[in-house]
């Protein structure tokens, strides 16, 4: 059976008041992003529904493209047929055949738009239901909890069938939250806060900190193969990539031991929030949780937090590391992030890094640097990429090795 | 010519040995180097490793490459000796097994274990009635091979996994590598099977190339030491141009399987309704679902098996004794003898085993040269 279109609920954006329309037409931007490659496919964002129309593409793949969407509640696979009984009545059939197994109920759900129509909604139900129980054996009706719910609309178009239901992304449409940054390492922790944060509707530029050579190109491309993961539930991301070898040089050479970490820290974040300032973003996301390491306790992070008031955030902050992780193996990036690469947080870091830095403490040694100078020369530095959706950084040979193998 | 051996070894495919030159020539690097020349290396590795799993259906995590069938063999029941010896020191395998296990388990007896050999019916299988009376509280590990390599029974692997599900801890091995692109994947991957062995050369790779299948959380231990290849299972430096090969000849045999089945087993039938027809011919395999398409073992009473092989040579028609890995040192078959066939009967036994290149034709050829081959055979005894 192959379906013909997918209705899609929206989510909590349905409650949204007045930004609704907004809301609604960011969701139809980012559907039809989504499902760019699939060139016939018709997208109409409604008040109450969007429906994305086949026209012969293949639904698994428009279905599992759309499940990625943030802002979508639900979606019913749906078949658009001919206003005849008796093909509603085969197709009704159809899918209650397909849904069943041994010992399930069901209801007929009809709502009639065309009341031109030559039966009305319990007139339908009646003799959709009776067919149904007539034809599929052990089924039986409940219209309370029914284990299988068919949907029949009788629509001025025509008459659209639908039974399964299937979860969406949730969430608000990525665009609909404003704009922010994010401080991307490559660990497991950054990418899960990613995708929280976008799931909130807010549209991420990722920040990267990589200090050759002491960090590899392997590090570099790791954290762009992670964006282009994460660009699946929101189109395209900048990759912003701040070259930090003289910051944590200088660092290493001048600051105490112990301020080693907390310095570093605070310059990364002053780096990152400057950065944010300058392309009218509104605040820095980390994947900083309570207590995990040196530098994410609560002193930590008084004592880092200190060099801005743009907002930090971190969406992750009371979240157990056993979470994080399911959640990273879910959107896919938890594989990528276990690879073995040094990135410039895990490279200089001291034997016994202050747990409880004292804020004055740190404001004094980081006069033993160049603030301003070393800030300058990093955000003259950067290099910024547009990476898409599936876009392969780790390994680039894979079309030669595809021949090989 | 016509190459009716493929049980032996098979011609390295073309396609397959253009992989291996230019793996050898262009991706070169050590896979375990850090510079980027040997990281291609490592991600062609991987990238084969996943094609592996990927065609059985199973995870790349679970895919450990070895040299061939032998170390496969090898690895398995010493690993799983070494890594389970406080737990017990009692396998069972069968009689019928080929030398790479079987003589594996006489070197574990002659270091304190008990190996207990499953007899087999006049088809060559083992009952699971067997197998379950055999199993003891201290075994620690069954293997069974999936295809005999002699006569081609397909050994009852299902019913012995659904067994096994009743003793978790033993460890499941099964030798395959009669086993590839056989149409029997399905009975040989299931849920209670641990380990599997392959060897390469067996479906086109080169020689020196082999994989075992080992499932996750189920641990052996290593009898090669070293860099810590192969997540420190199997060390040293890993034979990439003829791994990046044998990935491919698996997805060229499977690709080709199904077809390639349907005419063995066409070769195997127009065989067995010309030979069965002679007095003298004995035939040890069946061309049903309980056998392998690709194996056809029958004797010639009187005739010794060498001189059978030696005729058929003359007409550049190639075949074999029962096993060519051991056929050299002795004239006899395990299976054979493990069968109770009678020993003037097992001499004269010789093995045709049949590959995706052989054709109907060949076969029609065949049974003429056996007509001819036949009647000189009759004058002489």
């Amino acid at each position: 059976m192959h379906y013909t279109e997918i209705m899609v609920r929206y989510g909590e954006l349905s409650t949204k008041g007045k930004n609704r329309k907004d809301f609604i037409k960011q969701l139809g931007r980012n559907v039809r992003a989504v499902l760019h490659r699939f060139e016939k496919v018709e997208v109409k964002a409604q008040r109450d529904r969007l429906h994305v129309a086949l026209n012969g593409e293949d639904d698994d793949q428009v279905i599992a493209a759309l499940q990625g969407v943030f802002g979508i509640e639900n979606l019913y696979p749906t078949i658009r047929i001919e206003k005849d009984l008796e093909t509603i009545k085969r197709v009704v059939l159809q899918m209650a055949q397909a849904q069943f197994t041994p010992g399930a109920t069901f209801k007929i759900n009809t709502r009639r738009q065309d009341k031109h129509f030559a039966y009305d909604t319990n007139q339908l139900n009646n003799l959709l239901g009776a067919y149904v129980l007539e034809n599929v054996d052990g089924i039986k009706v409940d219209v309370k909890h029914p284990d299988i719910a068919i949907r029949v609309e009788i629509r001025m178009n025509g008459a659209f069938i639908s039974a399964e239901t299937i979860h969406g992304a949730g969430g608000l449409p990525v665009g609909t939250g404003g704009r922010a940054t994010m401080m991307l390492s490559g660990g497991i922790d950054s990418p899960v806060a990613t995708y929280l944060a976008m799931k909130r509707g807010v549209k991420i530029d990722m920040i990267h900190f990589y200090s050759p050579p002491y960090t590899s190109e392997q590090a570099l491309n790791k954290a762009k193969q992670l964006t282009s993961v994460l660009a699946k539930y929101s189109g395209n991301i900048q990759f912003i990539q701040v070259p930090f070898t003289e910051v944590q040089e200088t660092i290493k050479e001048k600051v105490p031991e112990g301020y080693l970490m907390t310095i570093q820290r605070r310059m990364m974040l002053r780096i990152a929030a400057e950065i944010t300032k300058q392309r009218h973003c509104s605040g820095v996301f980390t994947g900083e949780a309570l207590g995990q390491v040196a530098s994410q306790t609560l002193e930590s992070m008084l004592a880092i937090n200190d060099v801005t008031t743009m907002p930090v955030l971190r969406p992750l902050v009371s979240m157990d590391k056993e979470d994080i992780i399911k959640i990273s193996k879910q959107i896919k990036t938890f594989d990528l992030s276990i690879l073995p690469f040094e990135d410039c947080c895990t490279i200089f870091t001291p034997p016994s890094p202050k747990t409880r830095p004292d804020l004055e403490k740190s404001r004094k040694f980081e006069n033993y640097i160049d603030v301003a100078g070393l800030m300058k020369r990093a955000i003259d530095g950067i290099k910024i990429t547009d990476i898409k959706a599936g876009e392969e950084f780790l390994n680039q040979d894979q079309d030669v090795f595809a021949e090989l193998l | 010519m016509i190459y009716f051996d493929n049980s032996a070894t098979t011609q390295a495919l073309p396609e397959v040995l253009d992989t291996y030159n230019k793996v050898s020539e262009k991706i070169w690097g050590n896979p375990s180097s850090l510079h980027n020349f040997g990281e291609q290396a490592f991600h062609l590795l991987e990238q084969s490793r996943k094609q592996i799993a990927d065609l059985l259906h199973v995870h790349s995590d679970e895919i450990y490459f070895t040299s061939g069938g032998t170390e496969g063999d090898n690895w398995v029941i010493k690993g799983t000796a070494l890594a389970k010896r406080e737990f017990g020191k009692h396998i069972i395998t069968t009689s019928v097994e080929h030398a790479a296990v079987h003589n594996s388990m006489e070197q574990l007896r002659q270091l304190g274990y008990e190996i207990t050999y499953l007899p087999v019916d006049n088809e060559g299988r083992i009952s699971v009635a067997d197998l379950k009376a055999a199993i003891r509280p201290d075994t620690i590990l069954v293997s069974i091979m999936a295809v005999n390599n002699e006569i081609g029974t397909i050994e009852p692997i299902k019913e012995a996994a659904e067994l096994l599900k009743d003793y978790p801890k033993i460890h499941f091995h099964v030798d395959a590598v009669q086993g590839l692109g056989k149409g029997i994947e399905d009975l040989i991957f299931n849920d209670r099977v641990d380990f599997v062995a392959f060897s390469g050369h067996k479906f086109h790779a080169p020689r020196g190339t082999g994989f075992i299948y080992g499932r996750r959380g189920r641990r052996i231990a290593p009898l090669m030491n070293g860099g810590g290849q192969e997540k420190n299972q199997r060390s040293g430096t890993e034979n990439l141009p003829g791994i990046a090969a044998m990935a491919k000849a698996i997805r060229l045999v499977l690709e080709k399987a199904p077809t390639a089945i349907e005419t063995e087993r066409k070769i195997k039938q127009l065989i067995i309704d010309h030979i069965s027809k002679f007095d003298k011919v004995v035939i040890f395999s069946k061309n049903d679902k309980t056998f392998a398409p690709h194996i056809l073992c029958f004797a010639i009473k009187g005739v010794r098996g060498e001189t059978i092989v030696h005729a058929f040579e003359k007409y550049q028609i190639f075949i074999s004794t029962t096993s060519a890995c051991s056929s050299k040192s002795h004239d006899e078959s395990g299976t054979l003898n493990a069968m109770k066939v009678p020993e003037d009967v097992a001499t004269s036994a010789v093995r045709i085993s049949l590959g995706d290149q052989n054709t109907v034709e060949q076969a029609e050829q065949f049974v003429q040269v056996f007509d001819k081959l036949y009647q000189e055979f009759d004058k002489l005894s």
